[in-house]
């Protein structure tokens, strides 16, 4: 016994030396010879989720976006798309899991379109077939399909209306976080949306506190602000707006014609309904298109004022960069500013990367974030503008039509719509 | 501005136009992705030769306990009695007490198979990932103790919140058909 203990302390003299240099073990205790009839066993090693769960995932994916366009433009009930949801979040939530969820897919099409990055054929399915069925059908992807919206929409209770400025500078946060989730993407500094995804907690059961409070404040909010994720923070839904917005058909609030009744208006929690334009504008129609010449014009200064504004913000951003971070705290301490070491300047020092590789990588990343500042402020800047020369038009509506760019095709204001369909009225 | 002939407004006619392109971007984009797709998914894996053992795996999993699991590659393994992965370093005896177990929740566990050697077994249930048993077998011996990502428990989040921290960049994504990266 005491040999052992001799030894132990020369082990841990010498551990100093070992501890500097990456220890690959060359069998310092060579392999025992057994003498009885003892079989070494081998590790196991459990499974992952077979392949074929992952075709399983597009195939009720597609069903499920077929049934939802099913219910919200031929049915018409509202009773299926709920039923639909909350079996969205059993499958999609409690059983999948979310992940890769297509919110999430951004970053790994994003990633796609650089270098080696091979992209699984799930992932491309889930990020382009909601896209397809909004081209074509509207967002139906939001109404029942998706577990995150799924979640908040069994959730809204008392939905408040949003006065319209705060409504419309809300909705401006969907794109900066795409735009910088983008960003995120490219330099290579992780997954934010994932990082800060509220609800995928809930489904998995488990999370960090931090993951807990961000999903709970936003199903809290969500009793009364109607889908607050989906509305003001969630990126795809930019893109999927944008699909639906051009979409071939759409989700209808009445079956026949309008009686402007009002009711739809009262029944979308999200505000997404536009009601009919007015007879008559303050101004004529000349002065009108003075303005927008002149807010045309002023576009470009828009565009600048905002690429250069972000573009000052990239120290703080490009700090959250592990190689950036690294570097910063590798540079302290090379120039004795901080006297300790932290787990990640170890290990850096360990693998033996030269100072100024790093170093020059990490000044890449900045550039990186300073170029993509400079553009994620001018891609700001032109949502503003678009959005701007879009509230300056004078749309020709007759009728309370659905915001084809907002509407979630949740089906509550054909429920409430007095007007009943030819076919029901056959019934009748 | 109505364009008799097919009876579409200016409105309609750019809409219908920019609805062409959409769909022609979102195909073109699936069809060129398609000859560059995996096919079948990916998983997380520890590069064992990256690892520090640095103990962030069981506490930055957003499963708790971590996915991350010691793993014993029994064929390297030296069946010593004084095992560096099991005992507390100076502990007083080499017996299975707690007090001279390095493992902080007793999941390396130690079976005498017969004069000199014994055999550690890793219980999963017990196991937090914390590394401390790896570093002391690769610091002192032959290094059969390794962490390692386990499919049964790993959520496969998009982005690895443990990859995110992970000091030695040892983690890496790899195709689900070979799923495990082993100990050499």
């Amino acid at each position: 016994m005491n040999k052992f203990r001799i030894l132990f302390l020369i082990l841990l003299l010498t551990a100093g030396v070992l501890v500097s240099t990456p220890a690959k073990a060359a069998e310092r205790f060579p392999a025992p010879e057994f003498e009885t009839q003892y079989q070494i066993p081998s590790p196991e090693h459990p499974q992952p989720r077979r392949d074929f769960f992952e075709y399983l995932d597009i195939g009720v994916l597609l069903i499920g976006l077929s049934l939802a366009a099913f219910f919200a433009l031929k049915k018409r009930s509202r009773l299926g798309l709920y039923l639909l949801t909350l079996s969205s979040i059993l499958y999609f939530g409690f059983f999948r899991k979310g992940c890769i969820c297509p919110i999430g897919s951004i970053q790994n099409v994003t990633l796609s379109f650089s270098g080696d990055y091979l992209i699984p054929l799930g992932v491309i399915l889930f990020f382009a077939l909601p896209l397809v069925f909004a081209l074509f059908f509207g967002r139906v992807f939001c109404a029942s399909i998706c577990p995150l919206g799924a979640l908040q929409e069994v959730v809204i209770f008392k939905p408040l209306k949003l006065p319209q400025p705060l409504k419309h500078v809300l909705s401006l946060i969907p794109y900066l976080y795409l735009g910088l989730a983008v960003l995120f993407t490219v330099t290579g500094s992780g997954f934010i949306i994932c990082r800060f995804d509220p609800f995928v907690g809930f489904f998995r059961l488990t999370a960090t506190s931090g993951m807990l409070l961000l999903g709970l404040a936003f199903l809290l909010i969500g009793i009364f602000i109607a889908r607050p994720y989906c509305r003001f923070f969630c990126p795809y839904g930019v893109l999927l707006g944008v699909f639906s917005y051009f979409s071939k058909k759409h989700l209808t609030i009445t079956p026949r014609e309008c009686t402007q009744c009002k009711l739809c208006e009262n029944a979308c929690p999200i505000d997404a309904i536009n009601p009919p334009s007015p007879k008559l504008y303050k101004t004529t129609k000349q002065e009108q298109i003075k303005k927008l010449g002149i807010f045309i014009a002023c576009i470009p200064l828009i565009l600048i004022t905002l690429g250069f504004g972000f573009s000052q913000l990239s120290d703080v951003f490009s700090r959250q960069d592990r190689t950036v971070s690294l570097a910063e705290r590798i540079h302290q301490e090379e120039t004795n500013t901080i006297q300790s070491s932290t787990l990640d300047s170890d290990a850096f020092r360990q693998e033996q990367t030269r100072v100024t590789e790093l170093y020059s990588q990490a000044a890449r990343t900045r550039r990186q974030f300073k170029t993509g500042l400079w553009l994620l402020g001018i891609f700001i800047g032109l949502v503003i503008s678009i959005k701007i020369i879009v509230l300056m038009q004078r749309p020709q509506r007759e009728d309370y039509e659905p915001d084809r760019f907002h509407c979630l095709s949740c089906g509550r204001c054909m429920e409430y719509c007095p007007t009943q369909s030819d076919e029901s009225m056959k019934n009748a | 501005m109505k364009n008799k002939t097919n009876k579409l407004t200016r409105r309609e006619f750019i809409k219908d136009l920019l609805h062409k392109l959409l769909l022609l971007l979102l195909g073109s984009f699936v069809f060129t992705r398609l000859f560059k797709s995996a096919q079948a998914g990916y998983v997380w894996q520890i590069d064992p030769k990256k690892c520090v053992k640095c103990g962030r795996c069981a506490t930055a999993c957003v499963i708790n306990p971590s996915a991350v699991k010691c793993v014993h590659e029994f064929e390297t393994c030296g069946y010593c009695n004084l095992c560096f992965g099991y005992f507390q370093p100076g502990a007083a005896h080499l017996t299975a007490d707690a007090e001279n177990q390095l493992c902080p929740t007793g999941a390396l566990q130690r079976r005498f198979v017969e004069e000199p050697f014994f055999e550690y077994t890793v219980n999963e249930a017990l196991c937090i990932g914390c590394g401390k048993c790896v570093q002391g077998c690769n610091l002192f011996g032959n290094g059969s103790l390794f962490l390692q990502v386990r499919h049964d428990l790993c959520k496969n989040c998009n982005e690895c919140s443990i990859a995110r921290v992970c000091p030695g960049n040892a983690f890496v994504r790899i195709p689900a058909r070979k799923a495990y990266l082993k100990n050499e």
